[in-house]
This record gives C-alpha cells, sequence and structure tokens, in this order.
C-alpha cells in the first residue's frame, strides 16, 4: 500500500554509517543581510525569517550591517563566558559518568546562543531558559558552585533536592525555573513580558526552546499572545537539529524555516548563525531594542548543532553520523571567535591557553567546595522533612501527618 | 518460552500485533529509527517500515489527536508518551475526546487506540520522570487503565489492549522494565531471567483485561497492589512473615472486584498499596469497594500503603517511595487492630 504514497516521512539527512550531510541548510554570506530599523513592521521584514544574519566571515573578520561594533574587552567576557561555560559542561559529564551526580546535560557547540544573548540583554530582563541554557547563568555571574551544589542535590541546593539536576533557577539573577516539561516557559515568558508592560516598566523577558519543542502547543500559545499584545519579548528558538533523535524535519523544517513562523503570526522572525557569536549578540540587540522601545516581540531561530549528546542518558551514535558535528558548515562558536580576536590583535594562542588553565582551575576548586555541601552519596545530607515544604505555602494536616510518618519510618530503619 | 525482560515483551507484542494486524500502526517520539528511549520498539520499523512505525513530532495533543483521527479512519494506532510525566499536554484529547467518542456519536465512531506510557519511580528520574498518573485516569469514564507487573503479563495485557476497540491506557512500571524491584535499592538487581514471568510465550496470546492475579496465596492478610508494588509487597509480607494473600490487578479499568472482594471476605483484613500519591488516589477507590462489599467479614481498619502527597523529590527518592518498611507497618496495624 506505501509504493505511491503521499504520506511524507523525513529522512536525517546522514544516518550510522553514512556521510554526514548539511547540504540542506541554508547558508547567506556574511555580512549579506539587510538590518531594518528596529521600528519596521514585520510584514515588511519577512526575508530575514529565512535569510541568515551573519558577521563574522570565512577569514574571522567581522563585516556587514549587522555587525554589533563591541569593544574587544566585551568581546574577552564574551569568549571567557563561552570557554568557562565548555570547561563546566566537560568536567560535570566527567562527574556524572564518575557516579557523582545523577544526570547532566552539556552545551557543547551552542554556547554563543546563551552567551551572546545574555550579553545583549540588561540584568533586569527575565529569562526562561530550557535545559541546554548554562551560558545565561554563567555570563549572569551565578557563582559555579551554587550551580554544582544543584547538580550534587546537597545542602547548598537552590532546588533542597526536588529538581533533577540543570534545572537550576535563580531568583537574585532574574532566571526562571527550568522544567523538565518542554516549551512550557516559552508562553510564561510572554506573561511575564505583558505585566512588566503593565506595570508600565521597561524590562523585557526572553526564552529559549529547541527546534524539536516548536512542536508543542504551548510554542504556538506563546506566538499568539505575544503578537495579540505585542508583548516585550524574544522568544528563541534554538535549531541544533536534533530532539534526541528526532531530526529538525519531525518539527517542520524542512518545509520552511523556523524563523518564518513569526511572520505568520505577525511577529518579526530573524534566522542567525546560532554558532556566530556577534550575529547572536547583534539581532538580540535589535529584537530587545525593539521590544524596549514597544515595536514588538521577534522570534529569534538561532542555527547550531548540538555537538554533544543529548543528555547523560543518550548514546547519538545509534542515530547519527559518527563525525557529524565536524562537517557542520557553521563551525565551532568559540574557535570562530577566538580566531577573530586573534585577528584582531586583541588574544593569541599563548593567552587562550592561559585562560582555559585559569577556567579549569576555577572548576576545579568550585568542585572541591561543593562537594563539602555533600553529595547524593556522602557527606552532610539535606533534612529529609524538606520533602514537605513548599507544597503549599502553610503545609496542610494531611501532609503534617504524613511528615510525621515517614519520621516514624526512618527512625525504625 | 524465551527470556524476556519488559521491554523485550512489550516489542513482542507490538511485532506480533504489526504482523496479524495491517491496520496496526505506532507511533511516538523516538520510536521509529531510534527505537524508542527505553528500546522497546527496537527493530519494528525497519522490520514494518515507516508506514507502519511513526516518528512524531514532540507533541503529547498531537499524538494522541492523531492517533483518534488515525482510529477513526480505520487505524488500530498504539501511540507511545514518552514518559507519563509527559502526557498531561495531551490530555483534553484523552479526556474530552478520546475518551467520549463512542458516547457522544451513539457509539457510530470509536477510535480504538492504545496510549503506551513509561510510569513510576525509582531510577533518580526527579519529579518529571517518575510520575505515578493512573489514578488521574481512572477516574475518566470512557477510559480502560492497564499496568503490568511483569514480562509475561505486560505482553499478554497489550495485545489484549490492541485489540480492545475501546481507548487503553497502558502504564509500563519502568523500574520494573529489566527486572522484578522490591524496594530495596541497595539490593544488587535482578534480572527477569532469574524469574518465572520472565519467561515469555514467543507467540500470540492474551491476558483478559479485568483479571486480576493472585500472585501469592495467603490466609492472614490480603494486600491489593499493582505494577512495582507488587514485589515490595511481596518482600515485605516474607520479611514480616506473614501468610499475606497478595493480588496484583493488573487491569485498573475494568476491575476485578470478584477476586478482590473473595480474597478479603477469607483473610478479613486488607492493605491497598500503590506508588502514586494517597489523597484521592486509585487506592481510595479499592477501599471504598472493599468497604461496601466486605464490611461485615472485616477485621480490622483498611490500611493504605502510598507515596507522599508531594511531587516527586529527585535527592528524597527513597523517603518518599513506599518501599517494604511502610508496607510493613500496614501490614502490622492491619494484624494488629482487633
Amino acid at each position: 500500500m506505501n509504493k505511491h504514497s503521499r504520506l511524507h516521512l523525513p529522512r536525517a539527512p546522514a544516518r550510522p554509517g553514512e556521510k554526514p550531510d548539511f547540504s540542506y541548510v541554508q547558508i547567506s554570506p556574511a555580512g549579506a543581510v539587510r538590518r531594518p530599523d528596529v521600528n519596521a513592521r514585520a510584514l515588511d521584514i519577512d526575508a530575514l525569517a529565512v535569510e541568515m544574519v551573519r558577521v563574522l566571515d570565512d577569514v574571522d573578520d567581522a563585516v556587514g550591517p549587522w555587525h554589533p561594533h563591541l569593544d574587544p574587552a566585551e568581546l574577552q567576557v564574551g569568549l571567557r563566558h563561552m570557554l568557562l561555560t565548555r570547561i563546566y559542561d566537560e568536567r560535570m559529564q566527567r562527574t556524572q559518568r564518575a557516579g557523582k551526580i545523577s544526570f547532566y546535560i552539556r552545551s557543547l557547540g551552542e554556547e554563543a546562543v546563551s552567551v551572546a544573548q545574555c550579553m545583549a540583554l540588561r540584568p533586569g530582563d527575565m529569562l526562561f531558559p530550557s535545559y541546554r541554557n548554562q551560558g545565561l547563568q554563567i555570563a549572569r555571574g551565578i557563582a559555579l558552585v551554587d550551580l554544582m551544589c544543584q547538580l550534587l542535590s546537597n545542602t547548598r541546593d537552590m532546588c533542597k533536592g526536588r529538581q533533577l539536576p540543570v534545572m537550576y533557577h535563580s531568583k537574585a539573577g532574574n532566571i526562571f525555573s527550568i522544567s523538565g516539561n518542554l516549551a512550557t516557559q516559552f508562553p510564561q515568558a510572554v506573561g511575564w513580558a505583558m505585566a512588566a508592560a503593565i506595570k508600565g516598566e521597561d524590562h523585557l523577558a526572553a526564552s529559549w526552546i529547541g527546534e524539536g519543542s516548536s512542536a508543542t502547543a504551548d510554542f504556538h500559545h506563546a506566538l499568539l499572545f505575544a503578537s495579540v499584545y505585542q508583548a516585550p519579548v524574544i522568544l528563541n528558538v534554538v535549531n541544533n537539529q536534533w530532539a534526541i533523535s528526532t531530526f529538525q524535519g519531525y518539527a517542520g523544517g524542512e518545509q520552511r524555516s523556523f524563523a518564518a513562523r513569526g511572520p505568520g503570526y505577525g511577529i518579526a522572525g530573524i534566522r542567525v548563525d546560532g554558532n556566530d557569536f556577534l550575529a547572536v549578540y547583534a539581532v538580540t540587540q535589535w529584537a530587545a531594542l525593539r521590544a524596549r522601545t514597544g515595536a514588538g516581540p521577534t522570534l529569534i531561530e538561532l542555527v547550531t548543532y548540538r555537538a554533544a549528546a543529548h543528555s547523560t542518558s543518550d548514546d547519538p551514535a545509534r542515530y547519527r553520523a559518527k563525525d557529524d558535528q565536524e562537517h557542520w558548515p557553521l563551525g565551532d562558536p568559540i574557535e570562530r571567535l577566538k580566531r577573530h580576536l586573534i585577528k584582531l590583535g586583541e588574544w593569541s594562542e599563548e593567552r587562550h591557553r592561559a585562560l582555559t588553565g585559569e577556567l579549569q582551575a576555577l572548576v576545579g576548586a568550585s568542585w572541591q567546595e561543593a562537594v563539602t555541601y555533600g553529595t547524593l552519596n556522602e557527606g552532610p545530607k539535606l533534612d529529609p522533612d524538606l520533602m514537605f515544604e513548599d507544597v503549599f505555602k502553610e503545609m496542610p494536616p494531611h501532609l503534617q501527618r504524613q511528615r510525621a510518618l515517614m519520621r516514624l519510618e526512618r527512625g525504625s530503619h | 518460552m524465551a527470556g524476556m525482560n519488559m521491554i523485550q515483551a512489550l516489542n513482542s507484542a507490538m511485532d506480533i500485533m504489526l504482523g496479524r494486524d495491517p491496520s496496526v500502526v505506532l507511533m511516538g517520539e523516538d520510536i521509529g529509527y531510534f527505537g524508542g528511549v527505553f528500546r522497546t520498539t527496537e527493530g519494528l520499523q525497519r522490520k514494518y517500515g515507516e508506514h507502519r512505525v511513526l516518528d512524531t513530532p514532540i507533541a503529547e495533543g498531537g499524538i494522541v489527536a492523531a492517533a483518534i483521527g488515525m482510529g477513526v479512519n480505520g487505524l488500530r494506532p498504539v501511540a507511545e508518551i514518552q514518559f507519563a510525566d509527559y502526557i498531561y499536554p495531551g490530555f483534553d484529547q484523552i479526556v474530552s475526546e478520546l475518551a467520549r467518542l463512542r458516547y457522544r456519536t451513539a457509539g457510530e465512531f470509536f477510535a480504538p487506540v492504545t496510549i503506551r506510557t513509561p510510569c513510576g519511580g525509582g531510577i533518580r528520574g526527579g519529579q518529571t520522570h517518575s510520575q505515578s498518573p493512573e489514578g488521574i485516569f481512572t477516574h475518566v469514564s470512557g477510559l480502560k487503565v492497564v499496568m503490568p507487573s511483569n514480562p509475561r503479563d505486560a505482553k499478554g495485557l497489550l495485545i489484549t489492549s490492541i485489540e480492545d476497540d475501546d481507548p487503553v491506557v497502558f502504564f509500563e512500571p519502568k523500574r520494573l522494565y529489566n527486572g522484578p524491584f522490591d524496594g530495596d535499592p541497595t539490593k544488587p538487581a535482578v534480572p527477569w531471567s532469574a524469574h518465572p514471568k520472565g519467561q515469555v510465550d514467543e507467540g500470540y496470546y492474551t491476558v483478559p483485561l479485568g483479571l486480576a492475579d493472585v500472585v501469592r496465596s495467603g490466609s492472614q492478610v490480603t494486600i491489593i497492589t499493582y505494577g512495582t508494588m507488587v514485589f515490595v509487597a511481596l518482600a515485605a509480607a516474607a520479611a514480616l512473615e506473614v501468610d499475606a494473600e497478595i493480588v496484583d490487578l493488573r487491569s485498573l479499568v475494568p476491575l476485578d472486584v470478584d477476586t478482590i472482594c473473595s480474597s478479603v471476605k477469607k483473610t478479613g483484613r486488607c492493605v491497598v498499596a500503590h506508588e502514586a500519591t494517597r489523597f484521592a488516589g486509585f487506592g481510595a477507590e479499592i477501599v471504598s469497594v472493599v468497604q461496601e462489599e466486605c464490611f461485615w467479614d472485616l477485621e480490622a481498619p483498611i490500611q493504605r500503603v502510598t507515596g507522599w502527597d508531594t511531587p516527586y523529590p529527585h535527592a528524597f527518592e527513597w523517603e518518599y517511595f513506599p518501599g517494604q518498611a511502610r508496607v510493613a507497618s500496614a501490614i502490622q496495624a492491619v494484624m494488629e487492630s482487633a
């Protein structure tokens, strides 16, 4: 019955044993995409949603109208945050493999997304991250020890042992709680932005999801509410090509870009080279100015590649070509910014090595401190009574009874 | 007969049904090329083709809705929701549509959809990979709700569910995928190959819905349970040297009231155990049935053993999980009451 089927079944371009093929990725030359006024009407700038904003060219120069002209010192900060994110990820991955934490998710190859975007926003802007945005925490200056204590579910865990590793939050840092359920934060960010507008504040909200999560109803709720109320929000789809084993074609990426869903809702959509620190910074700055001046929301698609496994529970060798990421046409974000800085005369291989060593030492020292507050299996432990707190603001009688029963049960051992 | 773990037994059930019935299709996130995050559908797309085993977008509402449409158009979809914790975006389609379609069309439309979903804790999965939401679905008229506790039952129950013209929500306690688990995480894992119910008929067979299994006969107390808690109850009763009769419900809707009541009438004492939270949980329904049907035979108030009424906590997994100590306290309480 399937010989002449009208049912289209998206095919990943390369599976294990096949040659990596990224010919489907539409790439504009660096500097080629025009930069419209931040007040442009969404319907007049449709092309931005299918082209690709790029600033860094093939010889590591920054070119074109989106060049953000950042101070070299700021670029060095960006490089440092990205490198720290990567080193933190590597160390925590090893820690999980050694059985010290139960789970981890790396952001390898996607560091520019979180770091450049966070740097283009203000500290008062509220961030609604997904689980691969640890660069936001690092760029916002959250201490590594605090992140590690969450991973360890130890006595200084901000979540008091209630969340899986990587589901951080920071009330003081204006970073919302990460949910294990996909895309739920996307429409919540719109609501936060609506409140900012209602209260007459000039903060904006930004949220991140993967392209796979754009399949959820919550993605559409976010775009609809953002459009209706023209909320001051930046909605980011991190298109890293893979949702566990599910290729971006299964989220609708074969037919049209993810950014192009913005114009369908009357929202500006921009597609950007997600591994180009300068381009990511520039489009975020543009969208932030747009939101802050009341010109409305923006949907940004950041085209990047999930160079690592989905999580420590995943093995991508089962479903994609082994050396896929080496053929990714947009390169590596850290390498590209590093080469650009070297070309500017503002960096060197030697300084890069020194920084790498410094950050490795920082991560190592942070870990040494974090484990003194306990690990899952050793050292000081959270009081299990905490399990019953924060279910409600005041603990109702039935939970008080259950807490007493649990104490008895533990006492009987 | 062949040695199978629960994953292999479920795979075998789907393999057989794909082979027997051309209207059976599988659908879900990561289930096709990859074979599912728990490998439950491994090899089935390769064997039956991409038109029979479909990868889907990450949209549980869309998966359930599309399964309903396919079911209405003559197919027999088996939809996987990757974790029961992720079923809620599909809730409206399940409750308002799937469960009621036959009723609201006076039987003219129906969708024979089976929704498979891994549930339960004990795997360090935190609140988004550990929930036991069966009671939310047993409360909905028009849904059948199943939860096997071993490979042999899992296969027969899944085949029955797929063949059933009514919608079935089929919960798979993932802590039992690779072996029985008695609630003690410090013990080495036991594989299904060491358990009689890991011996599974390789061919087609069914286990009917609505028929509980008395996994241990006893005279002093009846423990009514299902899923992971079956093995916890067995271990707790053995440790106390109590002659307990242990009833594995296997299907919650329809419910085998006869087996429950004849056991309680025999023993006069009853403990109800599940992993899910307590308040308005499925255990309350069992307690109510026993009270209505067996009141004059009861020697003591019925006891319930459950998870606490909190979200599933990552760090306090074993303080939360209703392990042997909690079951033992309930057994002792019901034995001591005169």
